[in-house]
């Protein structure tokens, strides 16, 4: 046994030394492993792709690249004797050069380093042709966003620097320092998609970083895949004809295409050039919208909510309907005490008081639906009701968000059992505390983008699509073609469009379109802070709808004028090409709505 | 009472098991050093910076080792075995497929590899059955008893697509030796893993050829012995099957990866590409290195991604370029005085579990640092196997400190040994 105990230890030693004589070998007898690595100083070079055109539902190009050029310099190889033609071709004098050329020495010898930044088209041109007579200068290019309108700011968004903080989330360790990521709009959301992949160039260098040519002969490079172009849904006559309307105002403007959710116009207000957010001025350009103080960087039609108005009283009327707590034909007459109200005291059906916007008769439709009656205590009643009457308004896509493919939805807010115990106690509240939501008033606060959606919804009788701005990726065709069905019967609707028709039906008024039956609602969103909200929703036509539309415009007054007349001339734009009536287009520019009397 | 130097831990040990890791550790670092990212040093990103809470995890796992009783590991040798194979059987089922591999537990964020398990239980449950056999009694039953306690889960291993892995379990044929049984095994598990070697970097027909010859010379030599004669007989046979299924392993048995590496180390261009091309750069890394090395930090070979798992499995290009022949040296140096100092205290326990268990940890500990060293410098396939206490990982780390400290636990209560 003390031969195999010995022979054990030997056995590891002799492992252990041939190990080393064969490290020995190649560390310190074999040169050739050093000569190698020296020649395979391997430098590798980031190649960047370019990122995916952005075009309009009409194949209208929106979002480019731009190619920069930047004229480089390699000491070591200019000939000092003959720098006439450079200057000459540069525009520049000799002690420019000079303090150039010196600069770009104390650099390096031999390494190329920038001469001139961003060269004018004219100055490209006139090098380009002439590059083979100037040793030691070569053109190197990158590209920033080009846009080729000055609006669809909030829609597009913007690339930037990638963040430290981002960095670090980053799961798939594709970001390195220094990259260019989608901050917001559809440049973030599609980031992945239109970024396309980096690719990798290794050269050999030497001692001295001169490139040597490329590795292997490119057997490892990696080639950049430039990233998939898009085609929105957005039709860009259409959006840069309400961004004209909407300039000057404080508001959001959505139009979508019933038939499939596709959003052809989103506008906010007021917006940016979205140029000014791409190439060197970014920060400073940043900073001074940043600190504007009507917030230009803030997406209204996604991220601004409000208390949806007498627009609600379309889903008031759908959900008594629905749960039988009124008839179509059914007359209430109403004095005008229990709520104020601009409609006038009457007999009213539910076509005249979606017409007249009756907050009397919506008060008592709406008591019906909160108090069924199905416990004696009026608390426990309401309770019961409105839990039922929210799950109806939650089908129509409010109080969460609707999934667009834009970052920072809101989800707007339909108050739970549980927030009205948080604000009146255990079952302390009942329809006295609550009625305000009856005519969209109360702690109920909405988005444009939910209210275009309700459009969507009176359009096709009862549903909707997730609304979204990307309808192709690449050559592949994206598919919302789910449907969203609320549990309202569809003949419930007509009397509400029956109404709403007759509201834009007055021929001679600011909304009427000679030949076209359309539908469409008012609101006058009350504001405690200054002048009341003015906003409109509706679509058209009425038969075969094409499109639905949501505009809220701050700070105007009453609803009749400023959002009821953008959203007509919108449709109208929209469904014939150009629009008849220029007085009205005319009093929306010039956009003093206080000017005028309400009808 | 006890007095001080009844409960005594192997300093030496300590010191040597410190350097290891500590060297690791910097040397992880180093690889992991990238010149295009300036991360803080407390990024969770960061290989080093994860590996010291693994080496601080490792603390608390000596910790636990040295308060749960020494006699623990021997009572419960077999229930031990027993565990590790459940899992081994239940991660066939239930594990995560990682690169071809079905060797992980997913629990959450915690990833736990039963094999590595495995290889402490398995030394456990040998050190447990030839402890209790008696000295005498039949050498073959026992040797049987023997493999199947470590074959068991080396097939259950290589079920799991881990046939680096499941390859140091044949480490433990050098405890079988030291225990009297099995000089003839593992002359024969030489043997054919050299025929194995050969086949691969001559040709057959040449081979077949060597071996008849001495087939021959041997004939010739034992002529008059019959029993040698039908011996070498069988001998001979088995050889020639051995060599002609080199083609049949390589073919059918490998995987697609595990073929390249193997064909690569006899040709390097055979798959430049790949894993010719991995070893390759190892040894270029390596040999750069020169006598002082190029300094800490400034390995240009290591420095891209080229050789892939450099902070794991080939983390001893790093050492080798950047520390050089001196560094190699240093860390070979190292290891050998380690598994001597291992091999002398396994030899001072009046406990036979104690002294096999001990045997056991130097062969699994040095079969990973031999095969993982030769790998690199182009001596042998590329199977992942770490080097021990150096490559970045915490199953690897954390079965490598429960190896040796509980060997140590063991150890520092050799006295009380006496008393029983």
């Amino acid at each position: 046994m003390k031969s195999r105990i010995l022979g054990i230890r030997i056995f590891i030693i002799i492992t252990i030394f041939v190990l080393s004589v064969r490290l020995f070998s190649i560390q310190m007898v074999d040169t050739s492993y050093q000569e190698i690595a020296n020649r395979n100083v391997i430098q590798r070079a980031i190649e960047y792709p370019y990122r995916g055109l952005v075009f309009d539902r009409n194949g209208k190009l929106l979002l480019y690249n731009d190619p920069i050029f930047d004229l480089e310099i390699t000491p070591k190889n200019v000939d000092l004797s003959d720098s006439l033609l450079i200057k000459k071709l540069l525009f520049i004098t000799q002690k420019e050069f000079d303090q150039t050329y010196l600069k770009a020495k104390s650099f390096s010898r031999h390494l190329p380093s920038i001469f001139y930044k961003q060269l004018s088209n004219e100055k490209f041109a006139a090098l380009q042709d002439r590059m083979i007579d100037l040793e030691g200068f070569n053109i190197n290019s990158r590209t920033t966003r080009g846009y080729a309108e000055t609006g669809l700011a909030n829609i597009l968004g913007y690339v930037g620097e990638v963040t430290r903080k981002q960095l670090d989330v980053d799961t798939t360790g594709y970001y390195k320092s220094g990259d260019n990521i989608g901050i917001t709009g559809i440049e973030k959301t599609y980031e992945r998609a239109i970024r396309g992949l980096r690719g990798i160039k290794y050269h050999n260098v030497d001692a001295q970083g001169i490139n040597m040519g490329s590795f292997e002969n490119g057997a490892y490079d990696t080639l950049s895949q430039p990233g998939l172009n898009l085609v929105l849904t957005i039709d860009g006559a259409l959006q840069k004809y309400a961004e004209r309307l909407m300039d000057g105002k404080t508001g959001s403007l959505v139009a979508i295409d019933p038939s499939s959710g596709e959003i052809l116009a989103l506008v906010s207000a007021p917006s940016y050039d979205p140029s000014l957010f791409s190439g060197r001025a970014f920060s400073q350009n940043f900073a001074t919208i940043q600190r504007d103080s009507l917030k230009p960087l803030f997406n209204r039609p996604l991220q601004a909510m409000y208390p949806p108005g007498s627009m609600f009283k379309t889903i008031q009327a759908l959900i008594a309907l629905e749960q039988n707590q009124v008839r179509a034909d059914e007359i209430i007459t109403v004095n005008g005490q229990l709520i104020g109200d601009h409609a006038p005291p009457g007999r009213y059906d539910m076509e005249r008081a979606i017409t007249k916007s009756s907050n009397n008769y919506f008060f008592k439709v709406f008591r019906r639906v909160i108090q069924q009656g199905e416990d004696p205590s009026p608390f426990i009643d309401s309770r019961i009701g409105y839990s039922k009457w929210r799950d109806y308004v939650l089908q129509f896509g409010f109080g969460k968000m609707l999934d667009i493919d834009l970052p920072n939805e809101k989800a707007g807010f339909v108050p739970s059992l549980e927030s009205y115990d948080k604000i009146y106690g255990k079952d302390g509240w009942k329809f006295s505390n609550i009625y305000s939501l009856s005519i969209g008033q109360g702690e109920l606060l909405v988005t444009p983008l939910q209210m275009a959606n309700l459009g969507v919804i009176l359009a096709n009788r009862g549903h909707y699509f997730t609304p979204h701005l990307v309808r192709k990726v690449g050559a592949e065709n994206l598919d919302f073609s789910q449907k969203k069905s609320t549990e309202i019967d569809t003949e419930h609707f007509e009397s509400v469009l029956n109404g709403m028709q007759a509201l834009v039906s007055v021929p001679g008024s600011r909304a009427y379109i000679p030949d076209l039956v359309f539908c469409g609602k008012t609101s006058t969103v009350e504001n405690p802070q200054g002048l009341d909200h003015s906003g409109f929703m509706g679509f058209a036509p009425r038969e075969d709808p094409k499109i639905a539309i949501a505009v809220y415009v701050e700070n105007v007054g009453w609803g009749a004028r400023a959002a009821l007349s953008t959203a007509s001339l919108v449709i109208e734009k929209y469904l014939y090409g150009s629009v008849k009536k220029k007085w009205l287009e005319n009093y929306v520019l010039k956009g003093d709505f206080q000017d005028a009397k309400p009808e | 009472m006890r007095s001080q130097n009844r409960y005594q831990i192997d300093t030496l040990s300590v010191v040597y098991f410190l350097s290891l890791v500590v060297l690791g550790w910097i040397n992880i670092y180093a690889a992991d050093y990238d010149l295009d990212r300036t991360a803080s040093f407390f990024d969770l990103n960061q290989s080093a910076t994860k590996q010291l809470i693994w080496i601080g995890a490792s603390f608390l796992l000596i910790a636990v080792i040295f308060i749960l009783d020494y006699r623990f590991y021997d009572s419960f040798g077999y229930v031990i075995w027993g565990v590790s194979i459940f899992f081994l059987l239940a991660v066939l089922f239930f594990g995560k497929e990682v690169a071809g591999s079905t060797s992980w537990f997913e629990i959450g964020f915690i990833k736990i590899q039963p094999s590595e398990f495995a290889k402490i239980a398995t030394a456990i449950g040998l050190a447990k059955y030839l402890s209790s056999q008696n000295v005498g009694g039949s050498d073959m039953r026992k040797l049987g008893i023997s493999a199947l306690l470590f074959l068991i889960p080396m097939g259950l291993i290589i079920m799991q697509g881990d046939l680096g892995s499941a390859m140091v379990f044949c480490s433990l044929i050098l405890v079988l030796f030291r225990e009297g049984l099995s000089g003839k095994l593992l002359f024969f598990s030489l043997y054919a893993g050299i025929l194995f070697l050969l086949t691969l970097l001559i040709d057959q027909w040449i081979l077949l050829f060597m071996v008849f010859a001495l087939f021959l010379i041997c004939l010739g030599l034992f002529i008059k012995n019959g029993k040698a004669l039908i011996f070498i007989l069988v001998f001979a046979i088995l050889s020639c099957g051995l060599i002609k299924s080199v083609d049949f392993v390589l073919n059918q048995v490998l995987k697609e990866h595990q073929r390249l590496r193997v064909i690569s180390l006899i040709n390097p261009n055979a798959d430049p590409l790949g894993i010719g091309w991995n070893v390759m750069q190892s040894k270029i890394a390596i040999g750069s290195g020169g006598f002082m090395g190029k300094g800490f930090l400034k390995g240009t070979q290591t420095k891209f991604d080229f050789v892939p798992a450099q902070t794991t499995d080939f983390i001893f290009c790093t050492i080798g370029e950047e520390q050089g022949w001196l560094g190699t040296t240093l860390i070979m140096t190292l290891f050998g005085a380690f598994f001597l100092r291992l091999l002398t205290i396994a030899e001072r326990q009046k406990s036979r579990f104690i002294r096999i268990y001990g045997y056991s940890v130097v062969s699994i500990i040095f079969f990973h640092f031999a095969i993982n060293i030769a790998m690199t410098i182009g001596l042998f396939p590329v199977i992942g196997i770490p080097l021990p206490f150096f490559s970045y990982g915490g199953s690897s780390l954390w079965t490598f400190t429960m190896l040796l400290f509980i060997l140590l636990r063991l150890d520092s209560q050799r006295m009380e040994q006496l008393e029983h």
